[in-house]
């Protein structure tokens, strides 16, 4: 059993803001600390400061199903979700701090003979990537997971999966605090209950920001805003091909070991695995309309639980515990938007949608790069807002594991 | 469960309905004059904002009419329901 970590209160510090940084990081979730983290650590940018309007990694980040695996289609993908999982690997030792990184394998269920042929078809492209992934026949699936109903008199019986076994989950909230401290630690100012309410630019270029808590100048401005990214983007004239969506999850009470992987279907909509502690971790599908509620409709969650005893019968006498929405952005082709902007030294890494969690690490180093260099890490490139004008969009609806 | 009151059949249960996203989006009268940014903002940008929003819905379990609504994106409230032929209402 891994050491729990200190309380977050003596993790970091609660500065005052200061006039000015050289590089302002609007948006405490994963993203803007790992992103702070990474400016510190490999480019020596310690000038920086974090501005959250909540408490730290309140949002998205405190929300997730906290599922992680590098299993997409495209190669532009497999670059960045696994360097991403390559850092997984390594950071409890990079952070010096548990985030209880647990290796236990994802199974992506196919339900129809083209769910069948696109799976395989993705593992095969895995594999070309140096991806670990493997299609496993229905047998497979319950040799590795024994709870899943696999008969073939369901309504959408399971055919087999994709297994990526060096995929798993972590634990949120440790992997927010682990990052928080680390940035601390190196300098980053963490600044909670700070809006930021306006983008300040001369010239076509940034210049600092408007706050609850004041105007504070900045050399370098890096959007992390998760489903708020359309509302800051506004402050500077600019549009983003985002939809921001409520997207739920919900636990079961406590219950003995019972999951040992972490399941997903895209056709029936549910993903499960068991945390550390025993609940039932699960996520369903979006809303079909925008919202910013951070409240989802119930009959989502009723298709849900309909999908998961279906799956998993054995959950029937299960006790749901609590149900929770964060806003999601979604991007026309499911893939993020990561790099430069029309304004000058305004970053932006959005569009992460319901599949951003996995990528904490990985967009954080690679996001550090470009706001450090001021051009797109090879890793981000392909994610330029301007693959909506050149039509090289990056699908990766198939591999999102979420339909929207 | 949200209600949402069609303009023909009254309030009935969300789950009746189909999403059709932003309302009042013209297709281009001209579209070979189209340049690549302005068939970029037509196919994939919509407005997204946190506040009233003008929205298509069908009825699709009931009379399966489209209509427009605007509805306030951070609580969900309908600010108010129209037919297609009617102008977008101004919400003060
Ligand atoms: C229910 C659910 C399940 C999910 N499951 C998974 C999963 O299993 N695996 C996975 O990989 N991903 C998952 N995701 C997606 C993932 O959580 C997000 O893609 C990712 O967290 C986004 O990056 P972030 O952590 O920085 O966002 P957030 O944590 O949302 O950070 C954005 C921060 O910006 C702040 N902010 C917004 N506007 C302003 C402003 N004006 N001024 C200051 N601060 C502002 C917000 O308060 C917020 O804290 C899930 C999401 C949800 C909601
Ligand atoms: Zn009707």
């Amino acid at each position: 059993m891994t050491d729990l970590p200190d309380h977050p209160d003596f993790l970091w510090a609660d500065p005052e803001p200061k006039k000015a940084y050289d590089v302002i990081v609007v948006g405490g979730g994963g993203h803007g600390l790992a992103t702070a983290y990474y400016l510190a650590k490999v480019h020596g940018i310690t000038n920086v400061a974090v501005l959250e309007k909540g408490w730290l990694a309140g949002g998205n980040m405190a929300r997730n199903t906290t599922i992680i695996r590098s299993n997409y289609l495209w190669d532009e993908s497999s670059g960045i979700y696994e360097h991403s999982l390559k850092l997984w690997e390594g950071l409890e030792e990079d952070l010096g701090y548990p985030i209880l990184f647990s290796q236990r394998g994802v199974l992506n269920l196919a339900h129809s003979l083209q769910d069948v042929r696109d799976s395989v078809r993705r593992v095969e492209a895995n594999k070309l990537n140096g991806i670990d992934a493997e299609w496993v026949d229905a047998d497979g699936v319950k040799e590795i997971c024994p709870i899943v109903n696999t008969s073939p008199d369901v309504r959408y019986p399971v055919l087999g999966a994709t297994f990526q076994p060096r995929a798993g989950i972590a634990k949120h909230d440790y992997v927010a605090w682990g990052f928080a401290r680390a940035a601390h630690e190196r300098g980053v100012d963490l600044i909670q209950n700070c809006e930021v309410t306006g983008i300040s630019t001369t010239d076509g270029r940034v210049t600092g920001v408007e706050t609850s808590r004041g105007r504070i100048a900045a050399g370098k401005v890096a959007l992390c805003a998760a489903g708020h990214s359309s509302v800051l983007a506004r402050m500077v004239g600019l549009d983003l091909p985002l939809m921001s969506h409520p997207l739920q999850a919900l636990v079961s009470e406590l219950l003995e070991p019972i999951h040992p992987t972490v399941v997903m279907s895209n056709a029936v909509h549910v993903y499960v695995s068991q945390a550390h502690k025993g609940e039932l971790v699960m996520g369903a599908g979006i809303d079909s309309y925008n919202g910013y509620g951070q409240r989802g409709s119930f009959h989502i969650i009723e298709q849900q639980m309909a999908a998961a005893l279906e799956l998993f019968p054995v959950f029937a006498r299960a006790h749901l515990l609590r149900t929770w929405a964060g806003i999601v952005d979604v991007s026309p082709d499911a893939s993020p938007i990561i790099g430069l902007t029309p304004v000058e030294n305004l970053f932006l890494n959005c569009g992460w949608g319901t599949g951003g969690f996995k990528a904490t690490p990985g967009v954080g180093d690679v996001f550090a790069a470009t706001i450090a260099r001021g051009k797109p890490h090879e890793y981000a490139e392909p994610f330029s807002l301007d693959r909506f004008t050149t039509g090289a969009l990056v699908d990766e609806h198939g591999a999102a594991a979420v339909a929207h | 469960m949200q209600l949402i009151p069609c303009p023909w059949c009254g309030p009935r249960e969300e789950a009746e309905f189909h999403y059709g996203g932003q309302a009042h989006v013209a297709y281009p009268s001209d579209p070979s004059a189209l340049s690549d940014e302005e068939w970029a903002k037509f196919v994939f940008f919509r407005a997204n904002p946190s506040g009233p929003f003008a929205e298509r819905w069908s009825h699709s379990a009931g009379c399966r009419r489209w209509f427009n609504a605007v509805r306030d994106t951070r609580t969900h409230d309908l600010l108010a329901v129209y037919r297609l032929d009617e102008p977008k209402p101004v919400i003060p």
